[in-house]
């Protein structure tokens, strides 16, 4: 039995090394996934936590100044009051060709004091790999192009 | 046409309902005719889903606009290439090509295995048609590709398709998924013999024996799609890197490490009957993996950015998995006994244990890449809060297993089986584990600090001389006995155990794949809004934007910067990145310019306009090394296409020697293979 013994213990080190990577790759990295009305819900909570918030890009609203770019994301969705958040964007890679007017984005950052988001990772969904919510285009309508709206996932 | 399309697939989901019927009611009551019958059907179902697709294609490539799947991923300016491609471009389609690859498979396995396993074939072909019935339920009921667009009763057609997506109208994403799938549908036939050897009791490996050259094949497509997939981020996402652990990525990867693992486990089974149970579950899990990495690409369970859209294709995909593995494992339960082992591990030191420990860390990260997939999942059911995890939580899990790998696949092919003597541990690892800290001090004196990078570059010496050595040993030996000069003896060895040796070479790639990606560790970028005229630097690199030049074509408009590179102050390159707006989508895209060079890429892509005035923002990266990655993989393949060989030991001896030891040779031959 005694190589077996080994092997047991070789293997609780290894997996235990492992398990402690493993533990502290989840702290380091662990993100919030918020949508805009639940971020604001949270209110001061959402302070020093590391988020990411999802939403649609407002129309018009994207500005570049310099390197910072600000936008409006809004989450859409029927019978609720639109809630909008302004995002600054600061981090150091360009924005995605996805990124533009209405095209659904994911910002990585903080809460500011002011209520306003700060972003350092912007993702946005490039909209025509993602088809048509089932349902949205009714094979009955006549599809004016780019009415496919990029969909929720 | 659509009607003969919808027609055909309808069609197909009959008969192989008939296939999988036939096939068990004919094993069971030993109905040769029913048999024979399932084995046509299997040809009648690849026959139906190549008429259906052909159709597809052609409404694609003759642009018949009526078909909505026509009209969202094609359009007329598209080159023809791209029209063809689009045939896996969008869901309907892509699940498609996965039904009719599918169906490919198994006209394959029923034609080449027809004679033979006569016992094993029939079960082999109800796993196949379950499996192709399940995705021809999705290609009938769920997603089908024929639906036209409709007013009342009357079908209009549309001037114009809106084209495909303008990420994916490059080369690489052209061949990237089918590889893929070629990857992912293949691993059933593994599967499918596992099961069908679990069904009929069969006492031996055959299974094993029979699938070795397809588990081979289908792994090197899952590599070829993986590594296609890594060079297509590469190039064209334009944010300068290769792998980013998206949950699409992820999937991908999954089946790919349970298969690596299986490869090497399967050996365990064939030279000494171990690990008969865990070699089961092997096989059953990636093929598992390999539909649950379908469905997380199709169903939206977690964000991604190249997910499908949204659909209730994953509540099939959930039920289709819970059915199989739950049956699966209850198989592998009631048949434990025909799976016991027939040796014992001897000590901690062997080959025995070396795959062992590969086997160990390979489902570790397996599990962690899949934990960290779906914890956002995870988290959300347990706490209610959706929590993901990022890049960093994979590196850091990923890259102790990763360097622990490339340790394991310099010792284990030198160790022995059973037990390793010091002595022989002492001859074969003195050189190597000299000569690897020999270069992490060599590499330390020379600046680098990052811990992991040294240990990488000295692992990856560390293999290539344990590996050199062997390829020396060996061909030293049929040099002197046969009188060949080194590179022939070199070809004879690699071609007396191409296992043996095409694996080394497999090893090899890896290896040099693993100094690309330690290269990362030293990535620089910059981001600049240059005007016309302005230089800035990155790294060596001095970059000047001398112009600027627009223009257009029946399928995208586009800007060109042109990029002056100087290096102390000489002119060596003019690079060009693009911007492109694809008219019939409307999305834009970049086209980086890359100086694709061995020991770093200049990588420079035109982020945006200036915001003022003419110039350009560029964003300057320097990836070292990148390009030994996509080196590595001709290793991979080269290396996995010699595996593929058969060996020729039994010309390798003369007639007498083996008349005389006819046993010991073949024996000895056995246990010397790899």
């Amino acid at each position: 039995m005694k190589p077996y013994m080994k092997f047991g213990l070789i293997i609780g080190i290894v997996v235990a090394t492992l398990g402690w990577l493993a533990v502290g790759g989840v702290k380091e990295t662990s993100t919030y996934y918020k949508t805009v009305a639940e971020l604001k819900d949270m209110g001061d909570r959402a302070q020093g936590k590391r988020l990411r918030v999802g939403g649609d890009v407002v129309k018009g609203s994207i500005h570049r100044n310099g390197k910072e770019v600000s936008f409006h994301l809004v989450q859409a969705e029927p019978n609720t009051q639109p809630h909008l958040l302004k995002v600054t964007y600061t981090g150091s890679d360009p924005l995605p060709d996805t990124f533009r007017d209405d095209a659904q984005a994911l910002a990585d950052g903080h809460m500011n004091a002011d209520g306003t988001f700060n972003a350092n990772k912007i993702q946005a969904k490039c909209a025509s790999k993602y088809e048509a919510k089932p349902g949205q285009i009714k094979p009955g309508s006549e599809p004016a192009y780019n009415t496919a709206k990029p969909s929720r996932s | 046409m659509e009607n003969v399309g919808a027609l055909s697939l309808l069609l197909a989901f009959s008969v192989a309902i008939f296939a999988l019927f036939s096939s068990i009611v004919g094993a069971w009551r030993k109905n040769l005719f029913l048999v024979a019958a399932s084995q046509r059907a299997v040809y009648l179902v690849w026959l139906l889903i190549t008429t259906a697709s052909g159709l597809l294609l052609y409404g694609l490539i003759e642009g018949d606009y009526r078909l909505q799947y026509v009209a969202l991923h094609a359009n007329k300016a598209m080159p023809l290439m791209y029209k063809i491609t689009a045939w896996w471009g969008g869901q309907e389609g892509s699940l498609l090509f996965w039904s009719w690859i599918l169906s490919c498979y198994g006209a394959v396995v029923v034609f080449t295995n027809r004679k033979q396993y006569k016992t094993l074939m029939p079960w082999v072909i109800a796993v196949l048609m379950s499996t192709q019935i399940f995705f021809l339920i999705l290609n009938n009921f769920v997603v089908p590709p024929f639906q036209v667009w409709a007013i009342g009763k009357g079908i209009i057609a549309l001037p114009d398709g809106q084209g495909l997506n303008p990420l994916l109208q490059t080369p690489s994403m052209a061949i990237h998924p089918p590889m893929l799938y070629l990857g992912y549908v293949g691993f059933i036939v593994p599967f499918a013999f596992a099961i069908a050897s679990l069904i009929t009791k069969q006492p031996g490996d055959e299974w094993i024996h029979t699938t070795r050259r397809w588990t081979l094949v289908t792994w090197l497509f899952q590599s070829a799609g993986i590594t296609l997939g890594m060079g297509w981020a590469y190039y064209v996402l334009g944010w300068g890197g290769y792998w980013a652990w998206d949950p699409v990525e992820n999937a991908s990867v999954l089946p790919w490490i349970t298969a690596t693992a299986f490869l090497h486990s399967v050996m365990m089974q064939e030279k000494k009957g171990m690990m008969k149970v865990w070699n089961m579950v092997l096989v059953s899990s990636t093929f598992f993996l390999c539909i649950f990495g379908t469905m997380l690409t199709r169903s939206g369970l977690v964000q991604s950015v190249h997910a499908f859209g949204i659909s209730s294709i994953g509540n099939y995909f959930a039920t289709f998995l819970a059915i199989g593995i739950s049956a699966t494992i209850w198989l592998i339960l009631d048949r434990l006994d025909f799976l016991k082992s027939e040796s014992h591990l001897e000590s901690v030191v062997s080959r025995e244990s070396s795959f062992l420990f590969n086997n160990l860390v390979l489902l570790a990260s397996c599990f962690a890449v899949l934990w960290g997939t779906l914890f956002p999942v995870i988290s959300e059911a347990v706490t209610g809060e959706k929590i993901s995890v990022d890049a960093p939580f994979f590196n850091k899990v990923n890259i102790p297993i990763g360097l622990f790998l490339l340790f394991l696949t310099g010792v284990g092919p030198l160790v022995a089986w059973r037990r390793s003597s010091t002595e022989s541990l002492k001859r074969n690892f003195l050189w190597p584990t000299i000569s690897m800290f020999a270069l992490m001090a060599g590499l330390f004196g020379a600046g680098i600090r990052n811990e992991y990078a040294l240990l990488s570059f000295g692992l990856c010496l560390f293999v290539t001389v344990t590996i050199l050595s062997e390829f020396v040993k060996g061909s030293m030996a049929i040099a002197s006995k046969e009188g060949m000069n080194p590179l022939m003896a070199t070809i004879e060895l690699t071609h007396r155990n191409t296992r043996r040796y095409g694996g080394y070479l497999v090893h090899m790639g890896i290896v040099v794949m693993f100094i690309g990606f330690t290269g990362a560790a030293f990535n620089k970028d910059v981001i600049h809004e240059a005007s016309l005229g302005q230089s800035f630097n990155i790294g060596r690199y001095e970059l000047k934007v001398t112009d600027l030049k627009d223009g257009e074509n029946d399928n995208h408009a586009w800007m060109k910067a042109s990029v002056d590179v100087f290096v102390n102050g000489e002119k060596i390159d003019t690079l060009n990145p693009e911007r492109r707006i694809y008219k019939a989508s409307r999305q834009p895209a970049s086209e980086v310019a890359i100086r694709r060079r061995l020991g770093e890429d200049l990588f420079l892509n035109f982020a945006a306009m200036a915001t003022q005035g003419q110039g350009a923002v560029i964003q300057a990266y320097v990836f070292p090394l990148v390009g030994w990655i996509w080196v590595g993989f001709m290793g991979v393949l080269i290396g996995t296409l010699i595996c593929l060989v058969p060996s020729k030991h039994k010309l390798s001896f003369p007639r007498t020697e083996v008349l005389a030891t006819a046993t010991g040779v073949v024996k000895g031959n056995q246990h010397a293979k790899a």
